[in-house]
């Protein structure tokens, strides 16, 4: 590791109480990331990445048990009063959603929306709240901004609406923002947008984000590293250019190998056979060892710990050296 | 009709129910503030000279057995029974908002506690154990608001907890608490006005049903003590009239299914208007 880390995970473990026992949510998962770095957390559904990003945050309740360490520029979450978790989120981590209709409050113009974050973590009278909240509008390329703080939420577009709610997130001044799939409920070319968008903002204002995705383009395009995550663990996480020219976990080889490609017609896909394991009952092993072509006998005895490959890359795979070259389409 | 006059008649349509239901309303709360500008005669003068006159010119609704005029009583007797209407869910309303809102949004021992309190309170009949109340603090109508405010906000509550539970797991609660903002904040100022509309349907509906359990305690002589002008106790009053004076229950009888559809037509209406599930 180059730089401290903002935020380090270690060891997170999330387990849902269900009526079919214990449920394996988040499985044992070590992260890093580093002030300013965008890190790419991919993974199927149900791989855990939505629950480690609410883990991280402290929102999950009800009958979710979250344990290990989650440290922010050196503080535990976990074990946080609630009174320094509430000013650390928003100031220190902010987080956007998937859904923008569902995250803003249908009741309250976004204008008012703006002016309640920058009021809840103490910026100025209302006058100067008023201008900041245009100068953030403006900044998330919202055209009007004036006239736009006094429109409700169902008043904007989709594209509208998600860069609204990075205006609301980015009203506090995070240094790092959670990112919850922003970009799959819109459309290709807004979507596209959006993610120029959040990375000149992480530039621009020194953020560090964790962009979770179940798309390999969106992590190609926008970040500086990536985790790939299945059935709740951590399976291998390095560079960009390093994951998509040489993956150095079986999983992200089959993930990488099923992608359509374009170019080839009518080329036949390449599906990862097998269904993802049952949560409530983790096996001994690596989780992907029943679907993997490559596992050793080993594979299915014990968890493979996820090792140091080289600074800021690390694989969860004891087949990692006998993989296939992987040759980019 | 050209097409933007069609397009505005649209935009402005009410539904028939909700506009009668309305001017129901409407014309009630004329009579309840100011029946003077309205009322023929003073509702508790005796007319020595009209003693069970049928109705007639002088006196359109007739008059009772001491001659007063039942129009003027009647219409003197909506202002005490819309503010039963009022005080009776008031009470109910702000206290069991805030209790459901409360224990939905917590959830836990709180909302366990809850739950069998309402359980509790259901089990009674709602009238029997509102009749037991008010005959334990005496008749009235302050008693009466008392117990009906002791039973009747488990039913907010209910409706609220619901509410909240549904409400709390969209995003932008979330989105308010990654912001930092206090649970206060986040419960009056963000939760409360997106849960509040099925609660206010409820509320305009249980205005009619708290007019109807108005009357039948001052039927009883558990509510509006006489002289007092209320639809139940003009009733009372007419009872033992009622093979010679018809009138003197008919009328406030009308009042009194009029101010239920009235309540009833506005509820239904706004549940239809704002799209709440029932």
């Amino acid at each position: 590791m180059s730089a401290a880390p903002l935020l380090s995970l270690r060891g997170l473990e999330v387990v849902f109480a269900t009526r079919r026992g214990a449920l394996h949510a988040v499985d044992g998962v070590d992260l890093d990331v580093r002030p300013g770095e965008i890190l790419g957390l991919v993974g199927e559904s149900g791989s855990g990445k939505s629950v480690t990003l609410r883990a991280i945050l402290g929102l999950l309740r009800g009958s979710a048990r979250v344990s290990g360490e989650v440290a922010f520029a050196g503080e535990d979450l976990l074990r946080a009063p609630p009174r320094r978790l509430e000013q650390i989120r928003g100031a220190g981590i902010g987080m956007i959603f998937q859904e923008p209709m569902t995250a803003l409050n249908p009741v309250l113009t976004i204008g008012v929306q703006i002016e309640e974050t920058l009021a809840a973590h103490g910026q100025g009278d209302a006058r100067a709240r008023r201008a900041r909240a245009v100068e953030l509008m403006r900044e998330v390329g919202i055209p009007a901004p004036e006239a736009r703080l006094a429109n409700f939420p169902h008043e904007f577009s989709g594209g509208m609406r998600q860069r609204a709610m990075i205006a609301i997130a980015l009203a506090a001044a995070p240094r790092l923002l959670l990112a919850d799939e922003p970009t799959t409920a819109l459309d290709v070319t807004i979507q596209d947008q959006i993610l120029r968008l959040l990375k000149r903002l992480t530039d621009e204002l020194g953020m560090a984000m964790i962009l979770v995705t179940h798309d390999l383009g969106v992590v190609a395009e926008t970040c500086d590293r990536v985790s790939v995550m299945y059935a709740g663990r951590v399976a291998e996480t390095a560079p960009v250019e390093t994951l998509f020219a040489a993956p150095r976990h079986a999983y992200t080889h089959a993930l990488l190998r099923s992608a359509p490609h374009g170019g080839t017609p009518r080329a036949p896909l390449n599906p990862i056979r097998g269904q993802p394991p049952q949560l409530v009952a983790p096996l001994p092993g690596c989780a992907f060892a029943p679907r993997c072509d490559f596992a050793l006998p080993a594979c299915g005895a014990e968890r493979p710990p996820l090792v140091e490959l080289a600074p800021a890359q690390a694989s969860a795979c004891l087949a990692r050296d006998r993989l296939p070259p992987w040759r980019a389409p | 009709m050209t097409p933007p006059a069609r397009g505005l008649r649209r935009a402005f349509a009410i539904p028939a129910p909700l506009a009668i239901g309305a001017a129901i309303v409407l014309l009630l709360l004329l009579c309840a503030l100011a029946p003077g500008a309205l009322a023929p005669y003073d509702p508790l003068a005796f007319d020595y000279n009209a003693l069970l006159q049928p109705p007639g010119p002088a006196h359109p609704f007739g008059a009772d057995n001491f001659g007063r005029d039942i129009l003027s009583r009647t219409i003197y007797a909506t202002r005490i029974d819309i503010q039963i209407a009022l005080f009776a869910t008031l009470g109910p309303l702000v206290i069991g908002s805030f209790v459901g809102l409360l224990a939905g949004y917590s959830g836990g021992l709180f909302d366990l506690l809850l739950g069998r309190t309402i359980d509790l309170v259901l089990t009674f009949p709602f009238l029997v154990i509102v009749i037991a109340i008010v005959a334990v603090l005496g008749p009235g109508l302050v008693n009466m608001y008392i117990a009906v405010c002791v039973v009747g906000w488990v039913f907010y509550a209910r409706l609220m907890r619901a509410e909240t539970l549904l409400q709390k797991q969209l995003d932008y609660v979330a989105a308010a608490r990654v912001l930092g903002y206090s649970p206060a904040r986040i419960l009056f100022r963000h939760i409360l006005p997106n849960a509040a509309r099925p609660i206010v349907v409820y509320w305009v509906t249980d205005m009619a049903l708290k007019i109807l359990l108005g009357s039948s305690l001052g039927y009883l002589g558990l509510g509006a003590q006489p002289p007092t002008a209320e639809w139940g106790v003009l009733i009372a009053d007419g009872k033992n009239f009622f093979t010679q004076a018809w009138w003197m229950t008919f009328f406030p009888g009308v009042a009194i299914v009029m101010a239920g559809l009235g309540f009833s037509l506005v509820g239904d209406g706004l549940a239809d208007l704002m799209d709440v599930r029932r």
